[in-house]
């Protein structure tokens, strides 16, 4: 592996400040040649489609069968709601209509067979390009009474709001705020659906996965860190 | 239209605004007319001492009663889940041990538990890391509850418990830097092992620490237990029951204060928690008071625990045996601090050029992860932290969250100071022990 000795007719930037030997990058290139996250090895992840995802075939095995049943003699409703089943190590997930989420999370709280008391987490993820519907709201139910886990998952496109389940599990106030200030997702029903992390009036939300990290100017100095996919190039 | 020399006063479109900054209560209080202005905002933070980091709390006040109080949080936000999704998934363990400063090896633990879940090699961890991990794990609890001791104290009135928690607290980051090099943010624990085996001398130093403590801990409750003002501080302050702490989703110690023994540890057992014996201390107060007692008593747990763990110990290897997933390197500490050992070095080049690659690809590269997500979670100094990782069959995590227990005890504020009284928002704020560093991440 060699540091480029940069394009012709342009010196490597930085190089007489005697800072590291930088050169522009590429426009259609990020480092080692790769787009989309910075790959600092650059080897892999040169396209990768993310396998789809498919409903697991019954028996699911450990308690999902019991919760799955009791899910869905207390909610009749429930073959509208989900989109599907899915166990993967060890682990179930319920793919909900958004729709539906209300509802769903009510049953699950409250159903004598089910308790899931304590909603652990409500978190988002960006399938950016592999999925339609891009943001994937993830929550994570705990049953203490029966010390079990089940994940609830709603997919939403962008622009597209997900009504909001602080009426049943107040805790989702805050990490619901988190996925609007970072996703821009928006929570219908949210009592005070105001950024959380980052200042008020910041632009963009930085989680997507169309954000860049780094390269955001730098308040009060007037200086910029250049993305990571910029800061050295090896070819 | 300054009233003294202390809290300046401006008018903004907002009404009258007066800077504070202590001492000077009774000069404010006097440029007040009580009778057309009955309600004051106190802007509490981001840079108070009592306020555990850089945590805001705009609080309205009619007389010395809260009315309302708003957390604000993010001062402290530094975008270490974005950055994850940019290292490799070895590298992330650097990251998030930088989230909670006060429980790195927690952090690192709920990682490198996540990531080898998603690998599906969680049974193939050796015994000797297991026992490590859960080692360090409650020396960390320790660390962490000490570090809560000594700043509660601090902040109701005894001064002297903050200098003796952190002298205890230092004892302990010694066995960490004995260890790995490092007191905080060690990366340590990393997936599939750990970055180098436990010293004979830190093995020492542990069970030094194990005789030492215990001494002190009597010494603390003598000082503190009894003494009036701190029960008068803490008890019935602050106090939230068990509805109120699953409806906004407290865990830890705050949790058990209230009477409900949820502890992940014994609940949801994960490193082999279950082949230890300890209990879950509780009280049944659901106050500051209640909070103060979970705590000294989960320390004396952690030690019963580091003790039955030094116990187990064994020789035997610390990585994993699948070469494509164990760090090929084996650290030395030297006086420059940790790095490869100069005899490996030596192994790698001489050896052949097949390992050398082997060796390269996996440092640089890393290892790929089966696409898929999970969730693990495991029982913080602070209540459940939870990760939830996903990934794409790459060599870097696709997205990995943190659900913090600071982040989300934190919203129990308002409730528990809404209706009391100044001072008592310190002594409620400082009994959830929040760590801004991992609320804000």
């Amino acid at each position: 592996m060699s540091i480029q000795s940069g394009t012709e007719g342009s010196a490597p930037v930085g190089a007489e400040l005697g800072a590291p030997a930088q050169t522009p990058p590429s426009p259609d290139k990020g480092m080692f040649g790769v787009k989309g996250t910075g790959d600092v090895s650059g080897f892999g992840r040169l396209t990768r489609p993310r396998p789809a995802v498919f409903s697991s075939p019954r028996p699911y095995g450990e308690y999902f069968d019991d919760v799955y049943d009791a899910l869905e003699e207390a909610y009749p409703a429930l073959s509208e709601a989900i989109e599907k089943v899915v166990v993967d190590r060890a682990e179930l997930t319920l793919h909900v209509r958004a729709e539906h989420i209300v509802e769903v999370c009510q049953v699950m709280r409250d159903d004598a067979a089910l308790r899931f008391e304590l909603c652990s987490s409500v978190d988002a993820v960006d399938y950016l390009g592999s999925d339609e519907r891009r943001f994937h709201i993830a929550y994570q139910l705990t049953s203490m009474t029966y010390r079990r886990r089940v994940r609830l998952e709603v997919a939403v496109a962008d622009g597209v709001t997900v009504p909001s389940v602080t009426r049943v599990y107040p805790t989702a106030d805050w990490q619901e705020r988190e996925i609007y200030d970072m996703f821009g997702v928006v929570f219908a029903g949210h009592p005070n659906l105001t950024r959380i992390l980052m200042p008020d009036d910041w632009e963009g939300h930085p989680q997507r996965k169309d954000y860049p990290l780094g390269g955001v100017p730098v308040e009060y100095k007037g200086a910029e860190i250049p993305p990571p996919d910029q800061r050295r190039v090896y070819q | 239209m300054t009233t003294s020399e202390y809290a300046s006063e401006r008018e903004t479109t907002e009404g009258r605004v007066f800077t504070v900054t202590g001492g000077d209560w009774d000069s404010l209080t006097a440029s007040v007319d009580p009778l057309s202005n009955e309600k004051i905002v106190v802007n509490m933070g981001p840079q108070h001492p009592s306020t555990h980091g850089v945590l805001r709390l705009v609080l309205e006040l009619e007389g010395e009663t809260v009315t309302e109080c708003r957390p604000v949080v993010g001062y402290l936000h530094t975008g270490i889940e974005k950055n994850l999704e940019y290292r490799n998934w070895t590298q992330g363990v650097t990251f998030v041990t930088r989230m909670d400063y006060l429980s790195n090896m927690s952090n690192e633990v709920a990682y490198c538990l996540a990531v080898e879940k998603l690998l599906g090699v969680t049974d193939q961890i050796t015994e000797r890391t297991n026992t490590i991990r859960v080692m360090f794990m409650e020396l960390q609890r320790i660390a962490s509850h000490l570090v809560w001791l000594a700043t509660t104290g601090m902040e109701l009135g005894a001064i002297s418990m903050m200098l003796y928690g952190f002298r205890e607290r230092e004892y302990i980051l010694d066995i960490f830097e004995e260890t790995s090099g490092l007191r905080m943010n060690n990366g340590y624990i990393r997936p599939g092992g750990l970055a180098q085996d436990l010293p004979e001398s830190a093995v020492k130093k542990i069970r030094d620490f194990l005789k030492y403590l215990p001494k002190k801990l009597k010494e603390y409750e003598a000082m503190l237990s009894g003494q009036v003002i701190w029960q008068q501080r803490t008890q019935g302050v602050a106090v939230l029951d068990v509805t109120g702490c699953l409806a906004l989703g407290i865990t830890g110690p705050v949790l058990r204060s209230a009477g409900l023994p949820w502890d992940l540890r014994k609940t949801m057992p994960y490193c082999g928690y279950e082949n230890y014996e300890f209990d879950v201390p509780t009280a049944t107060t659901g106050d500051v008071w209640g909070r103060y007692l979970v705590r000294v008593a989960e320390i004396r747990e952690s030690l019963k625990i580091v003790e039955q763990a030094l116990d187990r110990l064994r020789p035997g290897p610390i990585w994993i045996e699948d070469k494509k997933i164990a760090w090929p390197s084996q650290l030395a500490l030297g006086l420059d601090g940790l790095g490869n050992s100069l005899e490996h070095v030596a192994k790698i080049m001489g050896q052949s050029m097949e390992s050398l690659i082997h060796h390269f690809k996996l440092v640089t590269e890393g290892f790929r992860v089966p696409p898929g997500q999970v969730y693990v979670a495991i029982e913080h100094p602070r209540g459940e932290l939870g990760v939830h990782a996903v990934s794409d069959g790459g060599t870097h995590p696709y997205r990995v969250h943190y659900r913090e227990p600071s982040f989300v005890n934190l919203q129990a504020i308002p409730a528990m100071a809404e209706g009391a009284l100044l001072a008592d928002v310190i002594a409620g704020g400082a009994s959830l022990d929040p760590v801004m560093g991992g609320c804000d991440r």
